[in-house]
């Protein structure tokens, strides 16, 4: 056992810690203005295949961009359909997962490699090299973002406006606040960052996309949302938790003579069982907005 | 007359999202250099046009009835199950294990059976238990099961189950053990009674006694149902243990039933995406157990026709599970009728006349 050892455990977990973060922080913005979306993991799995797509196509920015273009789009339909046609939030969402996994599977058998694309390492996003060694220029940019939307969600005036449509819209319509327009544009902007986390998933760090490369990502953001309480800065800490967790999985099955105690499949549970546990932990001593979920109607 | 309508709105809506979803299924397909049109017509012309066609939609859709109950019953319980996926797999496992036991031949499959549905019961119970007692969502809890399951089931299937000769799949359940086919030929087993029969108990059940009638009761209005002495967690549990029985027996129908190998291969292949197609079925048959049942032969078809599509028309099947996602999409909507016929007015009202 050495200091690399250690060292590449803490740099898995930085780069594991991006896409649930930047995922559960979009979501905290959509959750305060009152819609659950499950569809994140949907969202996740199109935006990395896009992504790749964007990559292949012009280069790592376009690939990052498509996946954002490609949150922002699904953002755009889940809002219409949840916060204008109050649909139910919980089975648009179920769509968004479906529509997914039937759409990325059916486009990575076009591309004729089934279940299996890769981003070339010319159109990957380039890393910052230091001294201690490679890291994704999302890293950084993960790390300020919750602070921003810290920020946003307390100190701006806009920001208790999409907090006040999740809390009580009936009093935010009476103040004359458009709470459909708040909803929507408050869950394009979660599903934009979810797009970005996606295409950083297959452009920026694993370098490839399949079906399963969102791998219930979606969902332990979902999880870190519900460790957070809705406070952005705490979502950056459950990021860092489940990361760290994911990293903690990959790191033992890469340590000499562990394989051949424990099967492989059990080390790569650590995350979900960690997900579960963390979440029974808090629950009970967490808030959430009171209309969360409830499409709202004018009376 | 109203009470017509309001019998056939369901049924209507069904049909106007099926058909959004296959028409947003023609604009991917148009939109990546297919042919929609011959697609589609090989699609239905494989899946419900022949006895062939007829008989593997039919056997595909015997699993999608159970995992659509799974997720029907938490919903009309105000619960949202989705974990029959990880549940279906747990089933499948104890149905291979105790179908290739040494049994006589009438009690073999209705032990495997009774497995099954009690290993997908125990799945479901630490999620039951974490909502019932700690309040943690069930989309959460489920959902980590489900990979939980997957990993489990990969690990069941690799060294516990395999075929010591054929390292790719599980041992074959043993001859006593499996279910009879209904059509010889076909892929279709007497799985598809055992299905229908359980979306005929599941509707009696919530419709016709004192424990169903509490449970819808506790979906529809919580509260209401709480003073009236429901008790949320004796709710709970009794929907996810019916739950879990009706995804434990898919995974039992899709191995104790299933020609040619009555096997689970390596990577689930066999088995992956049925719980969550529940999911979109059991919308489409608007979460009753009587709607299901042409609403997962409706499915069944598409997929048995999606793999002829794809051998003549070139159109990988994965297509038809985006048109899925599509459906459900549009089923979300509570007023799916009304916004379309106000949409076709907007347009009406801008045309110059």
């Amino acid at each position: 056992m050495n200091w690399a050892y250690f060292w590449s455990l803490f740099s898995i977990s930085l780069h594991a810690m991006v896409p649930i973060t930047l995922t559960a922080v979009g979501e905290v913005i959509g959750e305060s203005a009152g819609l659950f979306n499950i569809g994140l993991e949907g969202i996740l799995l199109l935006s990395a295949f896009t992504g790749t797509l964007g990559a292949r196509a012009g280069g790592p920015l376009l690939g990052l961009l498509a996946g954002m273009i490609t949150g922002l789009a699904v953002g755009l339909v889940f809002g219409l359909i949840c916060a204008y046609w109050k649909g139910n939030q919980l089975i648009a969402g179920v769509g968004i997962n479906l529509f997914a996994l039937g759409f990325v599977a059916f486009g990575l058998q076009v591309l004729g490699s089934p279940g299996f694309y890769t981003v070339p390492r010319a159109v990957q996003l380039s890393p910052i090299r230091t001294r201690v060694g490679t890291f994704s220029p999302l890293i950084p940019l993960t790390l300020v973002l919750p602070f921003l939307v810290h920020a946003f969600l307390n100190r701006t005036r806009l920001g208790l406006v999409v907090k006040s449509v999740g809390e009580n819209p009936e009093a935010a319509d009476v103040a004359g606040i458009p709470v459909e327009l708040t909803q929507l544009l408050s869950t394009m902007v979660g599903a934009t960052l979810a797009g970005l986390a996606g295409a950083y998933i297959s452009v920026s760090w694993l370098g490839s996309v399949t079906k399963e490369i969102s791998a219930g990502r979606g969902f332990i953001a979902l999880a870190t949302v519900v460790f957070s309480g809705l406070r952005p800065l705490l979502a950056l800490a459950g990021g860092l938790l489940f990361g760290f967790f994911e990293s903690l999985a990959t790191w033992i099955q890469s340590l000499p003579g562990v394989k051949e105690v424990v099967p492989w499949q059990f080390i790569a549970m650590i995350p979900y069982v960690a997900t579960l546990l963390v979440v029974a932990g808090v629950i009970g001593r967490v808030r959430f907005p009171k209309a969360l979920g409830i499409p709202y109607r004018r009376e | 007359m109203r009470r017509l309508w309001s019998g056939l709105r369901p049924l209507t809506e069904s049909v106007v999202a099926g058909l959004i979803g296959l028409g947003v299924g023609a604009l991917i397909m148009w939109a990546w250099g297919y042919n929609p049109w011959p697609a589609y017509r090989v699609l239905f012309r494989e899946s419900f046009g022949n006895t062939y066609g007829l008989a593997s939609a039919l056997a595909n859709a015997t699993p999608l009835i159970l995992t659509a109950l799974a997720f029907s019953v938490g919903a009309r319980a105000g619960l949202f199950i989705i974990g029959a996926e990880g549940m279906m797999y747990m089933g499948a496992m104890a149905a291979v294990a105790a179908g290739s036991l040494r049994l006589p031949p009438g009690v073999h499959p209705l032990l495997s059976l009774a497995m099954a549905a009690l290993a997908g019961i125990l799945w479901g119970a630490v999620p039951a238990a974490l909502r019932a007692v700690r309040g943690v969502h069930e989309v959460i809890s489920t959902i980590m099961f489900n990979w939980l399951s997957h990993f489990l089931a990969f690990y069941l299937v690799a060294n516990v189950l395999v075929d010591p000769v054929r390292a790719e799949k599980t041992v074959s359940v043993a001859k006593t053990a499996r279910l009879p086919l209904l059509v010889r030929g076909t892929d279709l087993s007497f799985g598809i009674v055992v299905a229908v029969g359980c979306a005929l108990l599941v509707y009696i059940w919530l419709w016709h006694t004192v424990r169903g009638y509490e449970i819808r009761a506790a979906g529809a209005n919580p509260e209401a149902a709480r003073y009236a002495g429901v008790s949320p967690r004796a709710t709970i549990l009794w929907v996810f243990a019916l739950a879990g029985a009706m995804a434990g027996l898919a995974g039992a129908v899709e191995t104790l039933g299933r020609p040619p190998t009555y096997a689970v291969y390596s990577g689930l292949t066999n088995l992956a995406g049925f719980g969550f197609d529940g999911i979109g079925v059991a919308m489409i048959g608007r979460t009753h157990p009587l709607g299901i049942i042409p609403a997962a032969v409706f499915y069944g078809g598409l997929q048995a026709g999606a793999r002829l599509m794809q051998m003549w028309a070139k159109v990988p099947f994965e297509m038809v599970r985006a048109v899925q996602g599509v459906i459900v999409l549009a089923l979300a909507l509570p007023e799916l009728i009304r916004i379309i016929r106000r949409l076709g007015r907007i347009r009406r009202l801008r045309r110059p006349t």
